[in-house]
């Protein structure tokens, strides 16, 4: 996988596989969450938007240099995970899902009504800046290797999470939460924990897509997009380790080369929802596992 | 273990990998337009696919076949985000060789086109977007601001209505920045008119219902009530008002921002006697009807509003001012077009400013009352012409520093 | 004249009058999705595509059939009930056995299929639909002028949801029904038809989300997007009501009418965003909602 994305921009646009990266970024974060920790969030866009407006101001009105910005952004989306993880972890199943909805729409009419988002119109021409204070972002192939650095970590991280004793724990909580409680696991903490990660790593991808884009707006809090990174990490396949990736890859291409097709791109992805959930359950990356009879 | 021997690989790689590799060259065979709107949601009537048929027609009558230049259309929805426009945008510019960009409703997918394309110095004529800012504080070398803005709304409207008694009002105000900036703006143009503001409410963008806006603006006893939204809110506002009197009772509505598209969806019962600004209308002229029929015949029925308008015009003075620099290169062309006056069946003659802005006349007009139209889209009277140079903000006053 | 809050009684009796009809609608809106909920456990993300499809189908038959707004009453929901029906029987009783994540990203996904197609179709403005003679006009109430469609609309809610829940609630049917979801396999070995029941359930939530749309389509802008904007604020209502509960659901549209009313008057940009509010208390304090019971 990353031999792909460090060849691949010598032939497809470079500016499509950093946005490809950065929402399989966030959609593996989400399936942090739900893939392994069994709970669904219908509310992760709030993360996605709070560190796209954090690092986004960060670097236009308080003169961040890059990594900086990004740092900011990540760090106010972690608080964020916090805050509502502690509200919402007592509940599970639909109760926490709803929650998560409920605040996310509490968090979208904040930004909605505050004046340094400037509404509808969002941050625009946020500088990228230089990074470490010698490479310049503005030039593609700098900002490319950035992006795709941070991917890698971030994609790294989550993976060492999920092998770990932690995310084995996380595993059996999502399995049979009495029998974790029996054995002596204090689940909300792991859940919290489960959950700030989700939330912090989703924030890294809404600041680094912050600086690609060179803007931050509504869309990124609104609560489609919350069920966007459900449906990419359900296509790729819920509690694989390359599913959401994968997933996050196909429908951004999807939102792109059919955006000349208009209101079909919508159709489209309702049909993949639909076949996905009949018959299709474990996802692109899920059925290749499948097939191949071993994890991915 | 694999992953850490591609880490490691990617890690080299990435430090290695800096040096940037050459984009290949502009090509100067094929002029590429790209039309970009919001074909699928709100505003896909209003410019959608409609813009791409006012395009093609724009190319056609200029003759580009005749002349032998080669012209292509592309077009892409931008789904009303900012990010998505500007996705396309830079995808446009750098690979598909697009050399301008067309329409973009919405203003904040419009200021992101702006800057990307200021960034890039290709060309940006802006048909669907209202934003004002787009000739004063955004302004840029490579845009030009074509069919109509906030501030020619807001002055048209709201001037030729005080101008007629109508010197009380209430406004109905939609909670996102352009709600708030037409109602600021129709606000200013009322009270420099002697007339009085009594109130005005903020409702949450795509509110269904409007009973209780509706009734605050009744109990103002304000003579006008003035509707600072636009798409489903005006829609679903004028509806409601209809239901609850507001018009019987004496009081008149005016829409700050409506379109044809938007009459046909309500209905003539509903929204007669609505008051409001455009810079077309199909039904002007016998050069606008003739247009029109060959318009309609391409759209399945559907006549045009100003944006499409909009659209045809701007591609069709683009086209001629690329002809007259010999270059398609975007700061040259829009330099061009700033230098050479407009005349167009649908817009008339007019011309652009240092800033920007296209300069044509406005027209105030009210819907007919269901006995008074005798044909599809018949739906218009005009009531006043505003002439090109009261219809737009001044110069000097829009803090543009070009 | 007295003033509560810096706003005149006068007014605010006004407010809150129309508060009490949206809270009707809201109820009517809410009580397919509570019955669909309560009764299957099954999160029907598509309702408001299918309130969508009940105004349109009202259109059609107006327009094309000549049948007015008291046929369409009649006949839309039974039309649109009849898809639902269709749903249900090829793809949703599959997912039984599953969790209900996938219910909802199955009706989520039928949504965004169904609302792809009408706006492919009919675009976005909208579609003209107009008020039914014997409702239109309104009366002056002293504090307010109140249409006669309004008064309707509290009127026509009020029936459809107690007859709703009485049906459900107090008959031998609805006993059957609610016996049928909590233990499937014992009632059907009482000889019950249990697969039929749960698919004409369904059909019957669907049916009333249909009525809804007709309902609002004098009023409300006939458009593909105008189910998409309510579905969340339905869920809420629901979600808050308590979901297995339709009572429960019932006050809770009133209630929550009354809330947004209120919110109009002192603070209305935060309208649309105080039922969120309100949900995420309730959640915390009582996540099975006012009424409802832990499931």
């Amino acid at each position: 996988m990353a031999a792909f994305f460090l060849l691949a921009p010598l032939a497809v646009y470079p500016v499509f596989l950093m946005k490809a990266m950065c929402f399989a970024l966030f959609a593996c974060a989400f399936n942090l969450l739900i893939g392994f920790g069994g709970l669904l969030s219908f509310g992760h866009a709030m993360f996605l938007g709070t560190a796209g407006y954090a690092a986004a101001h960060a670097a236009k009105v308080w003169a961040f240099p890059p990594e900086f910005a990004i740092l900011f952004g990540t760090a106010a989306a972690a608080g964020l995970g916090l805050v509502t993880g502690l509200l919402a972890i007592r509940r599970q199943g639909i109760y926490f899902a709803m929650i998560t909805l409920a605040l996310s729409q509490m968090v979208y009419f904040f930004y909605l009504q505050a004046a340094f988002t400037h509404g509808e119109d969002g941050i625009q021409a946020v500088p990228r800046g230089t990074l470490f204070g010698f490479i310049d972002l503005a030039n593609v192939w700098a900002m490319y290797f950035t992006v795709f650095t941070i991917f890698l970590a971030g994609f790294v991280l989550i993976y060492r999470v999920i092998h770990s004793p932690f995310g084995q724990v996380l595993k059996a909580i999502r399995e049979n939460e009495q029998r974790a409680i029996s054995l002596g696991y204090d689940i909300n903490r792991y859940k919290l924990l489960a959950y700030v990660l989700s939330a912090t790593l989703a924030g890294l991808a809404g600041a680094t897509k912050a600086l690609v884009f060179q803007l931050a707006s509504l869309t990124d809090a609104h609560w489609s997009m919350s069920g966007e990174v459900v449906l990419m990490t359900l296509l790729g396949g819920l509690g694989t380790v390359f599913g959401p990736v994968a997933g996050a890859f196909i429908i951004i291409s999807l939102e792109t080369y059919l955006a000349q097709l208009g209101a079909w791109v919508t159709i489209v992805q309702g049909i993949i929802f639909v076949i996905c959930v009949l018959t299709f359950r474990r996802g692109v990356i899920g059925e290749l596992g499948n097939w191949l009879k071993k994890p991915l | 273990m694999k992953l850490k021997r591609s880490i490691i690989a990617a890690a080299i790689a990435a430090f290695a990998g800096t040096a940037s590799v050459a984009n290949a060259q502009v090509s100067d065979g094929v002029i590429k337009i790209g039309v970009m709107n919001d074909m699928s949601s709100l505003y896909a009537d209003i410019a959608g696919p409609g813009s791409v048929i006012a395009a093609r027609m724009a190319i056609e009558d200029f003759g580009a076949a005749k002349k032998g230049m080669k012209v292509e259309v592309l077009f892409a929805d931008h789904q009303n985000k900012p990010d998505v426009g500007s996705q396309i945008a830079n995808q446009w510019y750098d690979v598909d060789k697009v050399d301008a960009i067309f329409d973009v409703p919405t203003s904040s997918v419009a200021l992101a086109v702006n800057e990307i394309t200021k960034k890039k110095g290709k060309a940006f004529l802006v048909s669907g977007a209202a934003t004002s800012d787009l000739t004063g504080k955004a302004c840029s070398p490579n845009t030009i601001h074509w069919t109509y803005d906030t501030w020619m709304l807001a002055n048209g409207t709201g001037s030729a209505i005080v101008k007629t008694g109508g010197d009380s009002w209430f406004f109905l105000t939609a909670d996102y920045a352009f709600g708030h900036a037409l109602e600021r703006d129709t606000e200013a143009v009322v009270v420099k008119g002697n007339g009085k503001v009594l109130g005005k409410v903020r409702h949450p963008l795509n509110a269904q219902d409007f009973s209780s806006f509706l009734l605050q603006a009744q109990a103002s006893k304000a003579k006008i009530v003035g509707l600072a939204n636009a798409g489903g809110d005006t829609i679903n506002s004028i509806k409601q008002a209809a239901e609850f009197g507001i018009v019987k009772g004496g009081q008149s509505l005016a829409g700050m921002l409506v379109f044809l598209s938007d009459i046909h969806g309500l209905g003539l019962d509903k929204a007669q006697g609505l008051i409001f600004t455009e810079t077309f209308y199909w039904d002007l002229n016998d050069q606008t009807r003739a247009w029109t029929k060959r318009f309609v015949a391409e759209s399945k029925g559907k006549y045009p509003t100003m944006v499409q308008a909009g659209v045809y015009s701007s591609v069709l003075h683009y086209l001629k001012a690329v002809e007259a620099a010999k270059t398609d290169d975007g700061s040259k062309v829009i330099a061009q077009m700033k230098a050479m006056p407009t005349d167009d069946v649908l817009f008339g003659k007019g011309a652009i400013r240092k800033d920007g802005r296209k300069l044509h006349p406005a027209y105030l007009v009210e819907v007919k009352k269901p006995s008074e139209s005798k044909g599809p889209y018949d739906y218009y009277k005009v009531r006043a012409t505003i002439p090109a140079n009261e219809a737009f903000r001044p110069e000097k006053d829009g803090g543009c520093s070009l | 004249m007295t003033e509560i809050f810096g706003v005149p009684t006068q007014a605010l009796f006004g407010q809150l009058l129309i508060g009490l009809i949206n809270g009707s609608f809201y109820a009517l809106l809410s009580l397919g999705l509570a019955v669909i909920f309560g009764l299957l456990n099954i999160i029907n993300f598509t309702h408001g595509a299918q309130y969508m499809m009940g105004a349109f189908v009202a259109y059609l038959l107006a327009n094309k059939a000549g049948m007015g707004y008291w046929w369409s009453l009649a006949i839309v929901p039974l039309a649109v009930g009849v898809t639902g029906v269709v749903i249900e029987r090829l793809m949703l009783s599959r997912l039984y056995k599953l969790d209900h994540l996938y219910g909802l990203l199955l009706t989520f996904g039928l949504a965004l299929i169904i609302q792809g197609l009408f706006r492919n179709e009919y675009g976005t403005s909208g579609l003209p639909y107009s008020m039914p003679e014997q409702l239109s006009g309104g009366r002056n109430l002293g504090f307010m002028f109140l249409p006669n469609y309004r008064a309707w609309v509290i009127v026509a809610s009020l029936v459809t949801c107690i007859v709703t829940w009485f049906v459900i609630e107090r008959t031998k049917l609805g006993s059957y029904l609610r016996a049928a979801t909590e233990n499937p396999a014992l009632v059907q070995a009482f000889g019950i038809n249990v697969p039929r029941m749960i698919t004409l359930t369904y059909g019957f939530g669907v049916a009333l989300a249909a009525l809804a749309g007709v309902m609002a389509a004098p009023i409300y802008q006939v458009s593909p997007q105008m189910g998409a904007d309510l579905i969340i604020v339905v869920f809420a209502v629901v979600v808050i009501g308590g979901m297995g509960s339709i009572m429960g659901s019932i006050l809770t549209g009133f209630g929550l009418g009354l809330v947004e009313g209120l919110t109009k008057v002192f603070y209305p940009e935060a309208s649309n965003t105080v039922i969120f509010v309100i949900m995420a208390i309730v959640l915390m304090i009582k996540p099975a909602g006012l009424f409802g019971t832990q499931k």
